[in-house]
């Protein structure tokens, strides 16, 4: 090219073997080519800026470059033949138009296939005859025609009839037409109820057949229709449920499962460890971008999905509900109805329930290796079993079914415990799980806004009203025992209200525990209940956790009462016993060592020895080596030594120890005994792992072997004793000295460099490779950011330049403008002088 | 000769309301010895009148140290006076002058007696036997055996002995403390696992931890705020209903 054109970038230095793309620039050309691109977009977009209105090119396939030219005049063509194609004549424009008169189409009229007759209060609906219309109103053409035809027999035969005697003839024929038709209608009535008559013969004939054949018959005829309806209802019911998502088959529910409760155990072991805690506080909980922030948690999805089993819907409860709601109004009407059709779902549901439990065995044939799927399995199964049986519960016998029938099926959560104590007051233990099942779905949280606290203050009602039954005289336990199942579901819906609450309830407690301390300087035991709460304590939270809001002060709460309550009587012995039970459940799993739990059962083994006999071991407060209330679990009775046999002890004892006769109070002693060795045993295989389990133990073996009076203990309770002595003494002792963990040593500062090999010059050393690649990144962002902002700037003095030219032109044009005018004005100004000069010299 | 809650009374303002005001407090001497050999809860009394003798008016108290030891029993933990007694062992047992076998016998036998006490004394002899390790290095071999033999059949400390130099408590470790790092009491557990690791050269402060009660231990847990709350995974079936409940086989509902 021109060398003139070229520009040399010159090099500071040369250096073998170096490519670079700029050395040689070509300004000119560069320049230009940028112009002129610019021109075809930038100035194109820059004279259309006000334009709004764009042309569209429709034509097929004009900008397709797929299509080569033939095969697209091919198709053009093709397409304006295919337009053309409905179109006969050309030059009929509107041919597939129709023209109507009254909706009806004029081709159509024409036909006169069908009149319609304008004195329609005939009875028939009443077409005049073809002839009549001809004769009234001239008649069109074809029907002359036809008329003619018809009539040119007669007018062979017959001289031609006067037009008079036409229309008489007409009238004639018109009426017996209409007569004809009259008789036809009548006869078919008349057939009609001859038909009728003779089915309902037919029909009595069957009937008639039933009550001749046996009782049993009828009866499984009957529920025949019931079971249509109920089919029917069914699907109509399926029909509102949503699909929601794939059914899954069993292996996946079953798998499932146990993933869950694989990732739930997984949680807990890890809680129990208490570890990364702290690391895991720190990272910031994951929120939803859904999530209302209203610390709604919705653990379980209580929705029912859509399920089948065994070909048959699924979805009791949700119709259930339907029907609560839909029947409110014709409750008495559809009372008997519904009875029935519940029964009818309670042997479907039972049906499913065999067919489940077959599938189940199933299950366990095909994978016996994995248990925990059984487990799951059987956890679901006991789930649908406790369904099963509110759902018994709600069936029953008829006469409960009446007193059923009274329940309301909404209810408002009560607002004060004495309301929800009214409401629950004289129902049967069914009736009120139904009430507080009822109060949870009609006040379900999604429901409503003010919901959630309105069952957050139900499970303080509940746990009030738990608690007020065990302190009965005649306490309530079976109740209690029912009531659980609704406080864990509410607690699983709100568990920060529930621990609250249950925290409240230790505090109170532990309160109170503290004052009789400082007051009388000793406390007695707590009543029912509080065992009650702890018992539940245990139900609702995890008890293996290292730490938990409301576990942990359950423990305290419970060591305080196991050293600090004096032991006075037998029912202190059996509520002290009745803690231990709960501490060695808490720790079960996290085999934490309770030292109070042992020191209780050593306090107890010495009390039901003979007085002066502690030696070689020390019990600790509150039983005392000396002084009163020793002896207490001490029995002499040889009678009652021997009548024992090993019973559970009830509960109600501790309220109502005193009537019992002298034998049973013996009886109750040995019970606890029995419970003392049981818990002995289970305490040490719990802590055989512990470094210092001889050292712990050592009291008890002591006293279990060199004082215990085994000879003259009935020959169960040697069996209990023995069992705990073997478990006690078949401990092997094993010591390992301590040895801390190696702290790791911290390195001294040193001063020599950090040497650090250097692969490639020039180049910026970057530790890993995605550090390079980032860094690489961020430069290439930056160079396009430079490109980007020089070509902006670039485009912008291309305008400035337009608008300069463009405001150049339309100065110049003006001016010339002005001075065309200025000129003719002069020219004008000048033959105007010109003139006058000629005048005056004329 | 004294009834014994009379014994109580004198002794607790002794060292106070008395002592200071005497003329010759080392009349006082017979009085405290014979107090101090009674035992239990009086022993533990007569102990400050008799340090205050000891310390600021020379009295000579042969086997004082063997006396204190035979003092350790499992009431320690369990009595009102435990901070006194603790505030004057701690005294006791701060003088470097000590022979390693002595401390290393207290440490052992405390930590044995410490297997059957309450959290809140739990919380405070875990720093005190902290302490003890800080102010006597020679005791570290009881948490720090590094050469010792790799398996014993039996605990080397003999805990019926009552003169500590016979008790072999050096050739002994820790495990009582070891066993209460699976305390229930999460700070029980974590003071506890403080022995793991090499201690660090402060001692810890343990004034505040002497009066600590049960109740300010449960207050202090319950006023905890938790940020979520674990729940219970598996159904209830019951009040008595889990896995191989205890609760059903020993009690009824009845």
């Amino acid at each position: 090219s021109n060398p003139f054109e070229v520009k040399v970038n010159r090099q500071k230095f040369d250096i073998l073997g170096r490519k670079t793309k700029n050395d040689v620039g070509l300004p000119g050309v560069s320049r230009s080519k940028a112009i002129k691109k610019r021109n075809q977009t930038l100035l194109k977009e820059y004279k259309e800026r006000e334009k709004t209105n764009v042309f569209k090119d429709k034509r097929f396939g004009e900008y397709n470059t797929k299509i080569t030219p033939e095969e697209k005049m091919i198709r053009r063509f093709a397409l304006e033949r295919q337009q053309n194609y409905g179109k006969k004549n050309i030059y009929n424009l509107n041919e597939d138009e129709e023209l109507t008169h009254f909706g009806q189409s004029l081709a159509e009229i024409e036909k006169l296939n069908d009149i319609v007759d304008s004195d329609s209060d005939t009875e028939e609906t009443g077409t005049l005859s073809a002839e009549l219309t001809a004769a009234h109103f001239g008649g069109g053409g074809g029907l002359l025609r036809k008329k003619v035809s018809s009539e040119q027999q007669d007018e062979e035969e017959e001289k031609p009839k006067s037009r008079k005697e036409l229309i008489e003839e007409m009238i004639a024929k018109s009426k017996q037409e209409k007569q004809e038709r009259q008789t036809r209608r009548e006869s078919a009535l008349e057939l009609t109820e001859k038909l009728d008559k003779d089915w309902k013969e037919i029909q009595t004939l069957i009937a008639r057949k039933a009550p001749k054949s046996e009782r049993k018959d009828k009866e499984a005829e009957k529920p025949k229709p019931d079971e249509y309806d109920m089919i029917v209802r069914e699907l109509g019911f399926e029909m509102k449920a949503k699909p929601s998502e794939r059914l899954k088959t069993e292996e996946e529910l079953a798998k499932e499962e146990q993933a869950r409760l694989q990732r739930l155990e997984a949680d807990r072991l890890r809680r129990m460890r208490g570890i990364d805690e702290e690391a895991d506080k720190k990272r910031p909980s994951h929120m939803s971008a859904d999530d209302l922030a209203d610390g709604f948690i919705l653990d379980k999805d209580d929705r029912l999905l859509l399920s089948y089993k065994d070909g048959k819907a699924n979805i009791e409860n949700e119709e259930d509900e339907g029907e609560d709601e839909g029947e409110e109004e014709e409750e008495g009407e559809e009372e008997d109805n519904e009875n029935e059709e519940e029964s009818q779902e309670e042997s479907a549901s039972e049906d499913e329930e065999d067919g489940d439990a077959a599938d189940n065995h199933s299950d366990l044939e095909s994978d016996l290796e994995s248990e925990e799927e059984v487990a799951g399995n059987k956890e679901e199964k006991k789930h649908k079993a406790n369904e099963n049986e509110s759902q018994n519960v709600e069936k029953l016998d008829p006469k409960r079914e009446a007193a059923k029938s009274e329940l309301p099926y909404t209810f408002a959560v009560p607002e004060s415990y004495e309301s929800f104590k009214s409401l629950l007051a004289g129902r049967t233990i069914e009736q009120q799980l139904i009430i507080l099942e009822r109060i949870q779905k009609c006040n379900h949280p999604s429901l409503a806004v003010g919901n959630k606290a309105k069952l957050e203050k139900l499970f303080g009602f509940l746990l009030e009203y738990i608690g007020e039954l065990a302190t009965l005289d005649l306490p309530e336990l079976r109740t209690i025992d029912k009531l659980v199942l609704p406080l864990y579901n509410l607690c699983q819906m709100f568990p920060e209200a529930a621990s609250d609450r249950i925290r409240f309830i230790l505090r109170d407690a532990a309160h109170d525990l503290e004052g009789a301390i400082e007051v009388k300087g000793r406390a007695a035991f707590p009543g029912l209940d509080m065992l009650i709460y702890l018992k539940i304590v245990s139900l609702l939270f995890p008890t293996s956790d290292f730490w938990h809001p409301v576990v942990t002060p359950a423990f305290m709460y419970m060591s305080q009462l196991l050293t600090k309550c004096r032991i006075a009587t037998l029912q202190d012995v059996i509520k002290g016993l009745f803690i231990c039970c709960l501490f060695l459940e808490y720790v079960s799993l996290s085999r934490r060592f309770v030292p109070e739990l042992i020191n209780f059962l050593l306090g107890v083994l010495h009390i039901s020895l003979p007085k002066n006999k502690a030696q070689g071991y020390t019990v600790v407060h509150p039983f005392t080596p000396l002084g009163k209330n020793l002896e207490l679990l001490l029995v002499c009775d040889k009678e009652d030594l021997k009548s024992w046999e090993k019973q559970n002890v009830p509960l109600s004892i501790v309220t109502r120890l005193k009537e019992t006769s002298r034998t049973v109070i013996n009886h109750t002693r040995l019970s606890c005994l029995a419970l003392c060795f049981d818990l002995i045993k289970r305490c040490a295989a719990l802590y055989e792992s512990l470094p210092s389990f001889h050292e712990i133990m050592h009291p008890v073996r002591i006293l279990l072997t060199q004082h215990v009076p085994v000879n003259e203990y009935p020959e169960k309770m040697q069996e209990w004793y023995h069992s705990a002595l073997k478990e006690l003494e078949n401990k092997v002792k094993h010591y390992t000295p301590l040895i801390c963990e190696k702290k790791k040593p911290v390195p001294l500062k040193q001063y020599t460099p950090k040497i650090v090999k250097v692969l490639e010059f020039g180049r910026k050393q970057a530790s890993s490779k995605k550090e390079q690649e980032r860094k690489q990144l961020i430069q290439r962002h930056k160079r396009e950011l430079k490109g980007a902002i020089r070509e902006i700037r670039k485009d912008n003095q291309y305008l400035a330049r337009m608008q300069l030219s463009e405001i150049m032109e339309r100065d110049a044009a003006r001016k010339r403008k002005v001075k065309e005018l200025l000129g003719s004005l002069a020219t004008q100004e000048g033959e105007w002088k010109a003139m006058k000069r000629k005048k005056w010299k004329s | 000769q004294l009834p014994t809650g009379l014994y109580k009374k004198v002794l607790v303002i002794l060292h106070d309301s008395v002592l200071p005001y005497m003329n010759e407090p080392t009349l006082m001497m017979d009085f405290l010895t014979v107090a101090y050999g009674i035992g239990g809860a009086i022993s533990l009394l007569a102990l400050n009148g008799l340090f205050i003798l000891i310390h600021q008016h020379n009295l000579e108290y042969p086997d004082f140290y063997k006396k204190l030891y035979s003092l350790l029993d499992p009431s320690i933990y369990h009595v009102k006076y435990r901070a006194r007694f603790f505030h004057l062992t701690d005294l006791f047992l701060s003088s470097s002058h000590l022979p390693a076998y002595l401390v290393a016998a207290f440490i052992k036998r405390l930590a044995r007696l410490a297997l059957t006490a309450p959290p809140e004394a739990l919380l405070m002899i875990i720093p005190f036997l902290c302490n003890l390790f800080r102010r006597h290095p020679a005791c570290r071999v009881l948490v720090h055996r590094p050469g010792g033999p790799a398996d014993m059949s039996e605990d080397p400390y003999v805990m019926e002995e009552e003169e500590p130099s016979k008790s072999r408590a050096l050739e002994s470790s820790l495990w009582e403390i070891q066993s209460l790092q699976s305390h229930y009491h999460p700070d029980v557990a974590k003071a506890a696992a403080v022995l793991n690791h090499s201690l660090s050269e402060m001692e810890d402060d343990i004034s505040g931890l002497l009066e600590l009660s049960a109740y300010e231990l449960f207050d202090k847990e319950v006023k905890k705020k938790a940020v979520d709350v674990p729940l219970e995974f598996e159904q209830v079936r019951g009040l008595f209903g889990k896995k191989n409940d205890i609760f059903a086989e020993h009690f009824s509902l009845d």
